[in-house]
């Protein structure tokens, strides 16, 4: 009657070691870790003495693969970033100006003159025509500048702009689709750029990924502080060269059409008047590199590509003695005199620098601009110091945990009790095991849950063991007695995890960070704890049982 | 000498106190609504916005001296909490700050957290963070949302679950054990005052987890003698499925707590109220599983014959033969 066929049997056993060898890395976590560093260092930047004795401390033909630990555990920072893709909007109007106000002027004799609004609403373009009753005609003409969008989600026949007349006032605005795909881009640029400007600073393993329509979520461990990270990824870093008009100390000076007044970065109260349209702008550069001046301070030198160094070239020579400005994120840094004209393509920044803040704006200038302005909506650090307390208290709860339930198994359940107890570790075995495997991450109230499973993993057993002593008083002989335990249990197991598994599901949907570890651990306890409940401990139940062919058993 | 949480044959009878236990369950719902209304909980800033910053400092902790250094910044609402753990170091001394969301801005700026790293280094030089959790109203509006939703998700469910595998009384009857031991811990949080954030929203899904688990252990016992039992009276039927699984409800219960004790006491601070909250949620939730869903079940009444096999599904029995 107690039978398993030997293919099972192998199958089980075969799960168990696999879990055992599996979960065994993150017992040596540290050194598994150095040996992995060393191997993927390897693989990019050639063998060294150092990294081949580094790798040789793990031997190769064991696993590798870790849990990862969570930030929390780790320490580290999660940043989640919200673009303001609205921002792209106004510039794309901008671009637009140009084109209507051609075709507008090609129809003057009947619009008469056209000017632009500069009250219109962001991310809009009005434009005021003479003639009010030619609305239609400018609408027209208008639209026949509209490029059908190119994207996979919008409608066949949608349009880059929509227009729309009111009075003698024009409107135009970038339609919803167009919108849409322009956010889908703006994104993917940030998210591009974020990613470029934390990979020259080198951290390891920074995770970066988009959230929703417009977030970003970067986490970056073993970082002490966001405030760092948060300088170098929030700062826009649009870099522009303008030519000076004038140079003023009041704030609100009026800057006259075709200008704008520009604050300087760190001398207060100097502003400039500097013409709007820049004469190159920071995506002409190739490199940028900290440096010191003829006079030993921190600048930053920068090289231009073969067409920026080209217009830089004939706007030095055209210039000379023009005073000509260099514009980061709306902040003049610098506004020298060209003294010579600068042909070579390349040239140098000088402020108010520090050796980091040199070293900063090259990172940002070498990995590009945003394209539109980052807010933080959500921040969490954890030093590298409190992960480690947190590790720390968790080992021990689980060990105690592990020792607290395992007495209790045995001395309620006898031999029986020590079966689940073989079971509760491989349960354990497996559930690392398992978590390892699929990379998963392990976050502080994941913790929780291992020390919960361990906890709860015995209910199966003991559903089970109970189910026999019951069946025993029926007086069956024992091996009927524990078939039938088992098979009567089995409707309840089935039931009480389908159901904690549902909750677990639902909290790794909705959850996120910590939580969504808790939810992951919980999950794969649920699967490890009926699968040793089930399986291992009845084997071991069947083998105990064959051997020892026992005429009573005690429960 | 095997160690029996309860005697081999058990006969208690557990509606004798029906009305005592399925009054003291409603007025302990009802005054954790109470609590929950007047005084509230103690939303963490992951529902209402705002900064916590965890200190480490060497020196004892002058709390009055923390605050003082940090409202002379002007930040609106903070307040400052020492933090005690047997797992603490000698000169290792915690805190939390917490500052309110600043008026007209997402995130905290990095500019006032140095402000306020400054201010705390002139009380005391040795003072580290460390950790900074931030979140602006508008993520913390959806937090809220989505806890919400989770809960809520999670009941709807498990009320489906049961009514499929058994039937619409027991569905009614689980989900109202674990609506008492939702609003129980609600209301011992409101009580206690302790920090109420994400973490106790996936301590409640646990619970509902583990209690449902509880329930169905003894629903599967009542549907199986029900079948057994025809004649026998509703009662009589339910008292006896209570009663046989009693050694186990009080085992599982008892491994659990076990483990979380463990927990509770080493696993450090971070994680205490977490930990506290599944703790409770256990011992309400066994509770909840005996007295609060089999009384509903009671009241509701249930179908006697379940005799045809169509009848819920011959669900009792059909994954009997996974591994024969």
């Amino acid at each position: 009657m107690l039978q398993i066929a030997l293919w099972k049997r192998v199958l089980i056993l075969a799960v168990c070691a696999s879990g055992l060898l599996f979960s065994f890395p993150n017992g040596f976590y540290s050194r598994v870790e150095t040996h992995n560093d060393a191997v993927a260092a390897i693989e990019t930047f050639g063998s060294t003495s150092e990294r081949e004795a580094q790798a040789a401390i793990w031997p190769s033909f064991l696993p590798s693969t870790l849990i990862n630990l969570g930030l929390d555990l780790r320490g580290g920072a999660h940043l989640l970033a919200e673009v303001h893709v609205e921002d792209v909007y106004a510039d794309r109007m901008d671009v637009y100006w140009p084109e209507v106000r051609q075709a507008l002027v090609e129809l003057r004799d009947q619009v008469g003159f056209v000017e632009r609004v500069d009250t219109a609403p962001r991310g809009t373009l009005q434009v005021r025509i003479q003639r009010s009753e030619a609305i239609e005609a400018a609408l027209q003409a208008v639209r026949d500048l509209a490029q059908p969008v190119v994207s996979l989600t919008a409608g066949i026949g949608a349009t880059d702009i929509v227009a729309s007349g009111q009075g003698d006032v024009v409107t135009v605005e970038l339609s919803p689709e167009e919108k849409a795909a322009t956010d889908n881009r703006t994104v993917q640029q940030a998210l591009e750029i974020i990613r470029r400007r934390i990979d020259e600073v080198g951290t390891r393993e920074p995770s970066i990924q988009r959230q929703g329509e417009n977030r970003i979520l970067i986490q970056v461990p073993g970082v002490g502080s966001a405030a760092e990270l948060k300088a170098l990824i929030g700062t826009t870093a649009r870099l522009t060269f303008h030519p000076v008009v004038s140079s003023t100390a009041d704030s609100e000076a009026i800057a006259g059409p075709g200008n704008i007044l520009v604050p300087h970065l760190d001398r207060e109260g100097e502003y400039y008047i500097v013409e709007r349209a820049a004469v190159l702008s920071g995506e002409d550069l190739v490199d940028a590199q900290p440096a010191f001046d003829q006079n030993g301070l921190p600048s930053v030198t920068f090289r231009f590509n073969p067409a920026g160094a080209r217009i830089f070239g004939q706007y030095t020579s055209d210039n000379v003695g023009a005073l000509f400005a260099t514009v980061l994120d709306g902040e003049v840094i610098t506004a020298p005199q060209i003294r010579e004209p600068i042909t070579g393509g390349s040239g140098q920044i000088t402020g108010n620098f520090t050796v980091e803040s040199s070293t900063e704006l090259a990172i940002l200038l070498r990995a590009g601009a945003l394209p539109a302005e980052l807010t933080f909506l959500e921040e969490r650090t954890v030093s590298p110091g409190l992960g480690q307390d947190s590790i720390d208290a968790g080992r021990i709860a689980c060990i105690v945990a592990f020792a607290a339930v395992i007495v209790f198994m045995a001395l309620s359940y006898g031999l029986f009790g020590i079966f689940a107890d073989v079971a509760l570790i491989l349960n354990v075995a497996l559930l690392l095991g398992v978590l390892s495997v699929f990379g998963a991450t392990l976050t502080l109230p994941g913790i929780a849950g291992i020390v919960l499973t361990i906890g709860m993993a015995v209910d199966a057993n003991v559903l089970v063991f109970e189910r026999i002593r019951e069946e025993l008083k029926t007086a069956k002989g024992p091996s009927r007695a524990i078939e039938l335990g088992y098979q009567r249990a089995l409707s309840a197991i089935i039931d009480a995890n389908v159901t904690t598994g549902m909750t677990a599901v639902i909290l790794f949907a909705l959850g996120s960070g910590p939580v969504k570890g808790f939810a992951v651990t919980l999950m794969c306890g649920i699967a490890t704890s009926v699968f040793t409940a089930i399986f291992v401990t009845r084997l071991l139940i069947v083998m105990w049982f064959e051997r020892r062919r026992p005429r009573t058993i005690e429960v | 000498m095997r160690l029996k949480l309860v005697p081999k044959e058990t006969n208690f009878d557990f509606f004798r106190y029906r009305t005592v236990t399925m009054g003291a369950s409603i007025a302990a719902v009802v005054a954790s609504i109470i609590l929950w209304l007047v005084v509230g909980l103690n939303f963490g800033i992951d529902f209402r916005g705002g900064t916590t910053i965890r200190t480490e400092a060497v020196q004892q902790v002058d709390v009055g001296a923390y605050r003082q250094a940090v409202s002379a910044l002007d930040l609106g609402e903070v307040s400052v909490i020492e933090v005690f753990d047997p797992n603490f170091r000698e000169d290792q001394n915690v805190t939390l700050i917490r500052i309110q969301a600043q008026e007209g801005q997402e995130s905290i700026t990095g500019a006032i957290i140095i402000d306020v790293e400054a201010a705390l280094k002139e009380v005391d030089p040795s003072i580290e963070f460390t950790s900074v959790d931030s979140v602006g109203p508008k993520v913390s509006g959806e937090l809220v949302q989505t806890a919400i939703l989770a809960v809520a998700s999670a009941l709807a469910a498990i009320l489906i679950y049961i009514w499929l595998r058994f039937e619409w009384q027991f569905s009614i009857g689980a989900v109202a054990a674990l609506f008492h031991d939702v609003i129980l811990t609600i209301g011992v949080f409101s009580l206690l005052q302790i920090r109420f954030d994400l973490s106790t929203i996936a301590a409640l899904l646990t619970i509902v987890g583990y209690s449902i688990n509880d329930t169905v252990v003894i629903f599967d016992r009542l549907r199986e003698n029900l079948r057994k039992y025809k004649k026998t009276p509703l009662k009589d039927v339910m008292n006896t499925s209570v009663n046989e699984t009693l050694s186990r409800t009080l085992m599982t219960s008892g491994t659990t707590l076990l483990a979380l004790v463990a927990l509770l006491v080493f696993g450090g601070d971070v994680i205490r109220g977490f930990v506290f909250a599944i703790t409770w949620g256990v011992i309400v939730g066994t509770y909840s599983s005996v007295y609060v869903a089999k009384n509903v079940v009671l009241m509701l009444g249930v179908k006697r014959d379940w005799s045809k096999p169509s009848d819920g599904g011959g669900a009792g029995t059909q994954f009997a033969n996974v591994d024969a």
